[in-house]
C-alpha cells in the first residue's frame, strides 16, 4: 500500500476503535445504578431525618442504599424508639409553638440557657413539641421512613463494636437488621458506592 | 385533566419525601403503560416528581397547577 493508503487505513482503525470504544463506555453509563452508603452516628430526633430521607429518597430513585448505623445512630435501630431532642446548645433550633392562634405559630422564642437547663422536663416538652410540629406539617414519623426504607430495600447495618461499648442487647434491636459489622467491613463499601454521607 | 388516569393517589397535606415515596409505591402496583394521577400540596414536589421520572425512566405526561394544589399524570414505563 501507499504511505497515503496505510496512513488512511490507520486512522480508520483508530475511528473505529474508538466509536466502539464510546460505545462501551456510554453503555456502561446507562447500566450503572448509582449507589449510596451513609454513616448515622447521632441519635437525636432531629438527626434520625437525613439519614431516613435521604435513603428511602434515593431508593425511591432506583438506587442501591445502605446505611451503617454507630454510636448514637444505633438507637436508631432499636424496636421501640423514644428520640428526643435537646433544644439546649442548638442555637439553631426554631422554638415555635406547634399549636394556638396562627400569630402565635409564628413566633420564634429565643429562651435562655439557663431556663433551658435548669427548668425540670425541658427536653421532653421540646421533644414533645418537636413531634407534633412534625406531624402538623406532614412529615414523616422516623417509624414511618424506618419501614419504608425496608420495604425499599435499603441495607440497614449495625456497629457491633456500640454494642459492646454501650453495653446494649441485640434483642432490644429491630430484626431487619442485615448485619453486625464493624468499619473494616463497612468502608471497602463505601468506597466502591457513588455517594457517601456522614451524618 | 383531559387524560383518565388507572389510580389517583391523594398526597395532599404530605411533605417531602412523602409524596414521592408513596409515587413510587403506587407504580410499582400498575402495569407498563398504566398511569397514576397525583395530587399534592407539597410545593417541592414539582421538582422532586421532574427529578423522579428522570431517574426512573417513568414519563411525566402532563401537569398542572391549581390553588396550591399540584397534579401530576405519571405514566409507568
Amino acid at each position: 500500500m501507499s504511505q497515503t493508503a496505510q496512513a488512511f487505513s490507520a486512522q480508520m482503525d483508530q475511528d473505529l476503535f474508538n466509536q466502539w470504544f464510546d460505545e462501551r463506555m456510554a453503555q456502561r453509563e446507562a447500566d450503572h445504578v448509582p449507589s449510596m452508603t451513609i454513616i448515622a452516628t447521632k441519635g437525636s430526633l432531629d438527626m434520625a431525618y437525613p439519614p431516613f430521607i435521604l435513603a428511602s429518597t434515593a431508593a425511591a430513585l432506583g438506587w442501591d442504599v445502605s446505611i451503617f448505623f454507630t454510636f448514637y445512630g444505633l438507637s436508631l435501630l432499636k424496636k421501640d424508639l423514644d428520640l428526643g431532642i435537646s433544644p439546649l446548645g442548638n442555637p439553631a433550633m426554631p422554638m415555635k409553638l406547634p399549636y394556638g392562634p396562627d400569630w402565635a405559630q409564628k413566633i420564634d422564642m429565643k429562651i435562655p440557657n439557663v431556663i433551658m437547663s435548669n427548668v425540670p422536663g425541658f427536653e421532653s416538652m421540646a421533644s414533645g413539641m418537636m413531634k407534633k410540629t412534625l406531624s402538623n406539617k406532614g412529615v414523616a414519623s422516623i417509624e414511618e421512613l424506618r419501614s419504608i426504607c425496608i420495604e425499599a430495600d435499603v441495607k440497614l447495618v449495625a456497629c457491633q463494636m456500640t454494642v459492646d461499648l454501650f453495653g446494649m442487647e441485640r434483642e432490644d434491636f429491630m430484626p431487619e437488621i442485615k448485619d453486625w459489622i464493624g468499619a473494616a467491613s463497612f468502608l471497602p463499601e463505601a468506597q466502591k458506592a457513588d455517594v457517601s454521607l456522614f451524618i | 385533566m383531559t387524560t383518565e388516569a388507572n389510580a389517583i393517589l391523594d398526597a395532599r397535606g404530605l411533605n417531602c419525601p412523602l409524596p414521592i415515596l408513596r409515587t413510587k409505591k403506587a407504580l410499582t402496583g400498575l402495569e407498563k403503560g398504566e398511569t397514576l394521577q397525583l395530587v399534592a400540596t407539597d410545593p417541592g414536589s414539582v421538582k422532586d416528581i421532574d427529578s423522579f421520572c428522570s431517574q426512573t425512566g417513568n414519563v411525566l405526561v402532563e401537569h398542572s397547577n391549581a390553588n396550591g394544589e399540584f397534579t401530576f399524570v405519571i405514566q409507568k414505563s
